[in-house]
């Protein structure tokens, strides 16, 4: 699937469009810019063609240095059929050799004001966005005390409802039953709704209910980076539930691993307020207060005392 | 698990309505059911997931089931979506 093509650069960059205009649909697959000083000095082995090229002062000063024949060459050989676009800064002239290559090859050329370093980091940090990995998963995510918590559990084991209570509590709702997930920088993982239902929250019973226009632009948030996860399961005899909270079971999603706990739900556990619990001790972990290890550690010390 | 591609002929798409009844059908099985459309995989038995989906007549989507009842699940639901309403 076709995240980014050149025309959202042209839009999202208000770009002007100069030539080469049949090609405004190609494909950006990777968010590195090029710029290509060493192949207009006719050094093509490493071209990546695939990259948007960016042509800066230097290198537009550069090529009106060359002879007509090695520039009409190079600039020729820039325009390849998968290159997405030539983007020209600083609104410098346009070679007349490169306007004949890339309507020849339809590689949109195109034009900003921007400066050369600041344009190359907007594109940069604008593709990282969108080229980032995604993914959906069903849960519900909310901002409790600023920690991201996913909350997630089969359909019916009551995650709109603990939703509704914590935001009743004063925490903010991100997304109900359907969290995007993106990855950004390897290991950050940022969740947000579609757009479709965002501050929407499903209740059994009530239907549909818009948070924000209840609760007022406080209870909701756009987006938030997830820190855990809590999967909600019905009570099951059999199995064994954490009871120190000394080991901290992880999840992947994506490639990052996220801290998971598992909460059993049975009639008369509050769940609002377990799940708010588990945010602030989560926080106070990761401030290095672990309640849990501290007591362990002076029950060692008791029972070695014992014995001596 | 099974799955299987399902063209949607209700004319007037996966609005709120027929969401609501088909998430009321998925909800009668007791296998994980997911519809996935554009690489997009949401869970059918969660009616916000679906109509994130915003389904319209005639759109192509994959319907998976997994567990005891999948294949009665899947036909039951393929059932569904396939009838011309």
């Amino acid at each position: 699937m076709v995240k980014v093509r050149t025309k959202d650069l042209i839009e999202k960059f208000d770009l002007e469009l100069i030539s080469g205009e049949e090609g405004i649909d190609r494909p950006i697959s990777i968010s590195d810019i090029s710029r290509p000083g060493l192949e207009i000095a006719g050094f093509f082995d490493y071209y990546p063609e695939e990259r948007i090229q960016l042509l800066g002062k230097t290198e537009l000063t550069f090529i009106g240095k060359l002879d007509d024949g090695d520039r009409k060459y190079r600039l020729q050989r820039l325009c390849t059929d998968i290159t997405p676009g030539i983007i020209i800064s600083r609104g410098m002239e346009v070679p007349e050799e490169l306007l004949e290559a890339s309507e020849r090859e339809s590689v949109p050329v195109m034009r900003s004001k921007l400066k050369t370093t600041r344009l190359s980091s907007h594109l940069t940090n604008y593709l990282e966005g969108k080229l980032a990995p995604t993914t959906a998963v069903h849960g519900v995510l909310v901002d409790i005390y600023g920690v991201g918590v996913l909350i997630t559990g089969k359909s019916g084991v009551g995650k709109s409802e603990t939703a509704l209570e914590l935001v009743k509590r004063g925490h903010r709702l991100v997304a109900d039953d359907c969290v995007e997930i993106r990855q950004e920088d390897q290991d950050t993982l940022i969740g947000s709704s579609p757009e479709l239902i965002e501050h929407l929250l499903e209740i059994r019973g009530l239907g549909i209910i818009n948070v924000m226009t209840l609760f007022g632009a406080g209870a909701v948030r756009s987006y938030k980076r997830i820190t855990l996860v809590i999967n909600l399961e019905l009570w099951d005899q059999n199995k064994q539930y954490d009871r120190l909270g000394l080991d901290e079971e992880k999840m992947k999603i994506i490639d990052t691993d996220i801290t998971k706990l598992t909460v059993p739900v049975r009639p008369g556990r509050n769940l609002a307020v377990i799940i708010e619990v588990a945010a602030m001790n989560f926080r106070l972990k990761r401030m290095g207060v672990n309640a849990a290890e501290q007591f362990s550690a002076r029950l060692s010390d008791v029972i070695d005392d014992g014995e001596h | 698990m099974v799955e299987k591609q399902v063209e949607i002929k209700l004319k007037t798409g996966l609005q709120a309505r027929p969401a609501a009844l088909f998430v009321q059908e998925a909800n009668r099985f007791s296998s994980d059911i997911f519809l996935e459309k554009d690489g997009k995989k949401v869970n059918a038995k969660s009616i916000m997931g679906l109509m994130s989906l915003a389904l319209g007549s005639g759109t192509t989507v994959n319907l998976i089931a997994e567990g005891n009842d999948e294949e009665e699940a899947l036909q039951k639901l393929a059932d569904y979506i396939e009838q011309v309403g």
